[in-house]
């Protein structure tokens, strides 16, 4: 096999040796993290593009079509409203527990959306991925843009639930702002972080309902997070409070809700400096872990 | 291997002076296959393989690619033949990228882009939508694909029977899907095309344009390789032909050559 030693008959060098010479670089090769932050950074047009047009064909083959996308938060709270508030009554101590829970609900479905399609951001996409070569991460921050753009409809119904019931529209209100980007950036991490296990263990997506319905309990949606304090031993109390989830119920909590002030499951400073923890490290950890696995997807 | 050093016609000539785009240095390419649903697919023995800690069954490997090498030029256009399953396509995944080589090594100019038949975009999308994406997705500016997107669906020919580009792509026949797929990754100027069998799918005309495409990239510095089984369209686009048998490189070296000694083995 001579022509495994060399490439170039005229110039007798090695493959390696030629590829060298003329600047060739492994096929597939993962970029360093702060070359691929700024491939990533050039493709923020493709992700927006993505996302609209995701969002615009997600209800197409329904009859009542966006509408769906006011509709599904709705329904959603009041499903949770009948079970939780009408026939287990559970609000005893919540001045206004229909949009107390409603708050809960649309900021812990971000999240869970988070996880769910994070979970297929890469299955879902393998044509994509095996025909055409770009930052991968771009696929779970698209994921993340989705979600946002849905979310932000929810924030609209719900800012008509919690006017409905009766609160006041406060300056406080200005506070979901930072809390939405604080979760967005923990978001993206978390669904970077999916996306990667997903891809790996498909078993995964079998596993996720179960995992998120006890997140859901433990995030203090459905109920007053005061119980935790009442049944739980301290330990536990303390770590669940600190559940990435029930700060940012919190937070929006108190943003929206000015009669429930004194329900907080700890001061807000406490509640931002944990959101702003989780953001960070969630964030950053996530990318770090999706950039870390870039070579893998979309192989066989 | 005398086919390959041998100094044979217009190759060995030019050779010297050229700037290599892909070398492939003895290249072995691994990979796993799931068989799907076997006899041992049962609770039962999913439950004993946990147990005893040994793999799927129904997980195969195959050993596609055995040490294959060679050199491609600026400026060329390869076929790649063989029979079915001989590994042609695995090769050109490995070149993409997209499959790490057990052994051995792939090295390219630039990122290489792979454009096969199977590569679906995104079915539940509209044509146009989708020639945006694909444009977007291999980096293209914003103000570029706003130009380009017409003549992209205009070079597909999806129009032709009515306004195909703003229905959904999996309402596509496949060859239209092909047609626009090939459209979208010739749009740019790619230092490395590989085509997978795309050029079989199209009708006639769309053959005739997209071999004109092809001879347009490669005249544009880039070089082209290309899969399929019709030889015609390999004898009227590339001047190099490799055959791969096996997984081996079993000749390389001018296309009526290698085509010839294909056809009468």
């Amino acid at each position: 096999m001579a022509n495994t030693a060399v490439a170039d008959p005229q110039s007798g060098l090695t493959p390696a040796q030629l590829a060298q010479r003329y600047g060739l670089r492994v096929a597939g090769e993962r970029p360093p993290l702060v070359e691929y932050a700024r491939m990533l950074w050039a493709y923020r047009h493709f992700m927006a593009t993505y996302s609209r047009a995701k969002v615009a064909s997600s209800f197409s083959s329904t009859q009542l079509g966006q509408l769906w996308q006011v509709l599904t938060p709705l329904t959603n709270a009041a499903v949770y409203y009948l079970i939780f508030g009408v026939i287990l009554s559970q609000h005893r101590n919540v001045s206004n527990f229909i949009a107390y829970l409603c708050t809960g609900v649309f900021v812990f479905m971000f999240t869970q959306a988070a996880v769910q399609n994070g979970t297929s951001a890469i299955t879902n996409n393998l044509g994509l991925i095996r025909a055409l070569q770009f930052p991968r991460a771009a696929l779970p921050i698209t994921v993340t843009l989705i979600q946002l753009q849905q979310l932000l409809m929810s924030m609209v119904v719900l800012a008509g639930i919690v006017l409905l019931t009766g609160e006041p529209l406060t300056f406080n209100w200005l506070l979901i702002i930072p809390m939405l980007l604080l979760q967005t950036i923990f978001n993206v991490g978390l669904t970077m972080v999916m996306a990667r296990l997903g891809s790996k263990v498909t078993d995964l997506k079998q596993v996720m309902p179960f995992v998120m319905r006890t997140w859901l309990y433990a995030s203090g949606v459905l109920y007053p997070v005061t119980l935790f304090r009442q049944h739980l031993p301290h330990w536990a109390a303390n770590l669940l409070e600190c559940n990435p989830p029930l700060v940012y119920i919190e937070l929006a909590r108190h943003a929206l809700l000015e009669s429930n002030q004194e329900n907080l499951v700890t001061s807000p400073t406490r509640l931002w400096l944990l959101a702003i923890a989780w953001a960070v490290v969630m964030g950053l950890g996530g990318f770090v872990y999706f950039w870390r696995g870039e070579e893998e997807y979309g192989r066989g | 291997m005398a086919e390959q050093t041998q100094p044979a016609g217009k190759i060995a000539v030019t050779d010297a002076g050229r700037i290599p785009t892909v070398v492939v240095d003895d290249v072995h390419v691994i990979y796993r296959i799931h068989k799907g649903a076997t006899s041992g697919s049962s609770p039962v023995s999913a439950l004993k393989r946990i147990v005893s800690r040994t793999n799927a069954p129904n997980i195969r490997e195959v050993h596609a690619v055995k040490g294959v090498s060679f050199t491609a030029y600026q400026g060329e256009a390869i076929g790649l033949i063989g029979s079915n399953g001989s590994g042609k396509s695995t090769l050109l995944r490995a070149i993409a990228g997209l499959l790490p080589p057990a052994r051995g090594a792939v090295y390219t100019l630039g990122q290489p882009s792979l454009l096969g038949v199977n590569a679906a975009l995104l079915n539940d999308l509209s044509g146009e939508r989708n020639v945006v994406l694909g444009c977007l997705a291999m980096g293209m500016p914003p103000e570029e694909v706003k130009r380009l997107a017409p003549e992209i669906i205009e070079f597909s020919g999806i129009n032709e029977r009515g306004d195909f580009a703003s229905l959904p792509m999996r309402t596509y026949s496949s060859g239209m899907g092909a047609r626009l797929r090939f459209a979208i990754s010739s749009a740019k100027k790619h230092d490395v095309l590989l085509i997978d069998e795309a050029l079989a799918t199209g009708d006639r005309k769309f053959r005739a344009r997209s071999e004109q495409r092809v001879r347009e990239l490669r005249d544009s510095a880039g070089t082209v390789f290309l899969v399929s089984h019709s030889l015609g369209s390999i004898r009227d686009t590339c001047e190099r032909t490799i055959w791969l048998e096996g997984g081996v490189l079993k000749m390389d070296g001018p296309t009526n050559e290698v085509c010839d000694a294909y056809e009468g083995k």
